[in-house]
């Protein structure tokens, strides 16, 4: 089977996304993403692996946390990160993307980390890169449109399993928005790859896409049923920005139904943890009582997420060894 | 041809060169994984009152391009006391090209200034490609080693130490 993120040799040539990642691979990012992790705890928190590297970070959609992780964790590697606010760029002035990436391979671009509003691009680029016989050039997907998400993803499997170890025995709830969301797939694609338990979708009839069972999960449109000895909820933030028509009466009424409250969560195992990919929606989908609580793991991702991205950095950048 | 030599007499000739200067130093950091087994076996029975550390090279290497990352487990590297001024006995299975030395000696002072920075090792198989060279060694081995041939410290479930010669993936810059 061929595809478009692995070489010849079945190692990773780009990141696009989780769906068809083979374990082994997202196994081996989650494990190197713990020494980088005590990298980041240092006095100098830096590691001179991809020193004298150019890595481009293309935002054609806005997102200051994801781009800024990704930026640290270039650094920390001792890359050279090049920020393109693209929508102040050439691409406002009719340069297509393709365009944008030719000249930026010509400035001998190592690295592309990429964010765009339509699914796909990425795959796009990396197609490209292959055409142009570009295959030292490598792509990360940092969010494309509704499709994936994948650091994002791997991040959540790193923190569930930094608390809770095995995956087999959990019961894991992804909650909301599940329909516009690009961190639902890419979280769903991880677990059901690395073998979760129970998983389980809860989430309004609206905002849930249709024929989640055959992933295997079971789906609910009440928040307490769905948390029942839960242990590990993954809130989703409302994208309010991707809602078209009417798909919610109104954010009082989803607060009051799908935002996890301290006594929603009591629902769930004692020892539940809750997670949130971010930014968040304070009153909306979670309350800042469950947020800023105990249980709550939301800046802990954080943290984990430069560890896991140097990890697929450093993957990407050594894979133009031989065998 | 070299006979393989047998770890534990060597270990034991290391820990007696290092018994009378194990106060020249404040700590002791192995280079994972031989190294870090050997500097935690001789912290234990020589100065259990001295820290003990334990360094993985992965992220220091210079060959990166060339080796790629992953093919065996990265560890976190463990400097559980401040390297700042301290008097920092380095130790490692078999020196080589010396690459690993410099990538660890780097690595030291991205924690601080060490006042010094010394080496002991249990087996020196020459072929140096840096100037780097060890204060304390066990045994220098009187030819080369075959380019390919690793050679390599393994411990088995009693904590005994074995020396061991595998064939290296090309490319090696060990």
């Amino acid at each position: 089977m061929s595809h478009p993120q692995l070489d010849e040799h079945g190692r990773l040539q780009h990141l696009l996304s989780l769906d068809g990642l083979p374990r082994e691979v997202l196994l081996q990012i989650l494990d190197m993403a713990e020494p980088f992790l005590e990298v980041t705890e240092r006095e100098v928190k830096k590691v001179p692996l991809l020193r004298g590297k150019s890595v481009f970070n293309l935002f054609f959609e806005n997102s200051t946390r994801t781009r800024t992780t990704f930026e640290i964790a270039a650094k920390r590697l001792s890359a050279d990160v090049i920020n393109l606010n693209v929508s102040t760029s050439s691409t406002t002035k009719g340069e297509s993307l393709l365009d944008t990436i030719d000249n930026l391979c010509a400035m001998n671009a190592d690295m592309f980390v990429v964010r765009h509003a339509s699914s796909g691009a990425p795959f796009l680029i990396a197609r490209h890169l292959r055409e142009r016989g570009l295959e030292h050039v490598h792509v990360v997907n940092a969010g494309d449109g509704r499709y994936a998400h994948p650091t994002q993803g791997l991040l959540d499997m790193y923190t569930i399993r930094h608390y809770k170890k095995d995956f087999s025995g959990l019961t894991v709830a992804i909650v909301g928005d599940v329909l516009h969301s690009r961190v639902a797939r890419s979280e769903i694609a991880a677990l059901t790859t690395l073998g979760v338990g129970e998983l389980r979708v809860i989430g309004p009839k609206t905002l849930l896409p249709v024929g989640l069972e055959q992933f295997g999960a079971r789906v609910f449109h009440d928040l307490r049923q769905g948390l029942r000895d839960v242990d590990v909820v993954m809130m989703l933030r409302l994208q309010n920005e991707r809602m078209k028509g009417a798909l919610l009466p109104s954010k009082e009424e989803y607060h009051q139904r799908f935002g996890l409250t301290p006594e929603k969560l009591a629902l769930a195992k004692p020892d539940a943890i809750v997670m949130h990919p971010g930014p968040l929606n304070r009153g909306i989908e979670i309350d800042s009582a469950v947020a800023d609580g105990p249980r709550s793991v939301i800046l802990p991702q954080v943290t984990f997420g430069i560890a896991v991205r140097m990890a697929v950095m450093s993957l990407l950048a050594g894979q133009g060894a031989q065998a | 041809m070299n006979p393989i030599p047998e770890a534990e007499g060597l270990y034991s000739t290391l820990r007696k060169r290092l018994a009378a200067d194990i106060d020249r130093f404040d700590a002791l950091v192995g280079i994972h994984s031989g190294g870090a087994w050997l500097a935690e076996r001789l912290q234990r029975e020589l100065a259990p009152s001295k820290a003990l550390g334990s360094i993985d090279v992965s992220f220091y290497r210079d060959d990166l391009a060339q080796r790629g990352l992953g093919r065996s487990r990265v560890r976190a590297s463990h400097i559980p006391f401040p390297v700042q001024d301290a008097r920092i006995l380095l130790v490692d299975d078999v020196l080589y090209t010396g690459r690993t030395v410099r990538a660890a000696i780097n690595e030291l002072f991205d924690y601080g200034r060490p006042a010094r920075v010394e080496l002991a090792v249990l087996v020196d198989r020459g072929e140096r490609e840096l100037p780097i060279c060890a204060r304390y060694v066990a045994h220098t081995l009187p030819q080369p080693l075959p380019a390919g041939e690793r050679l390599e410290l393994a411990r088995d479930e009693a904590g005994l130490f074995t020396l061991r010669t595998l064939r290296d993936e090309p490319p090696t810059t060990r």
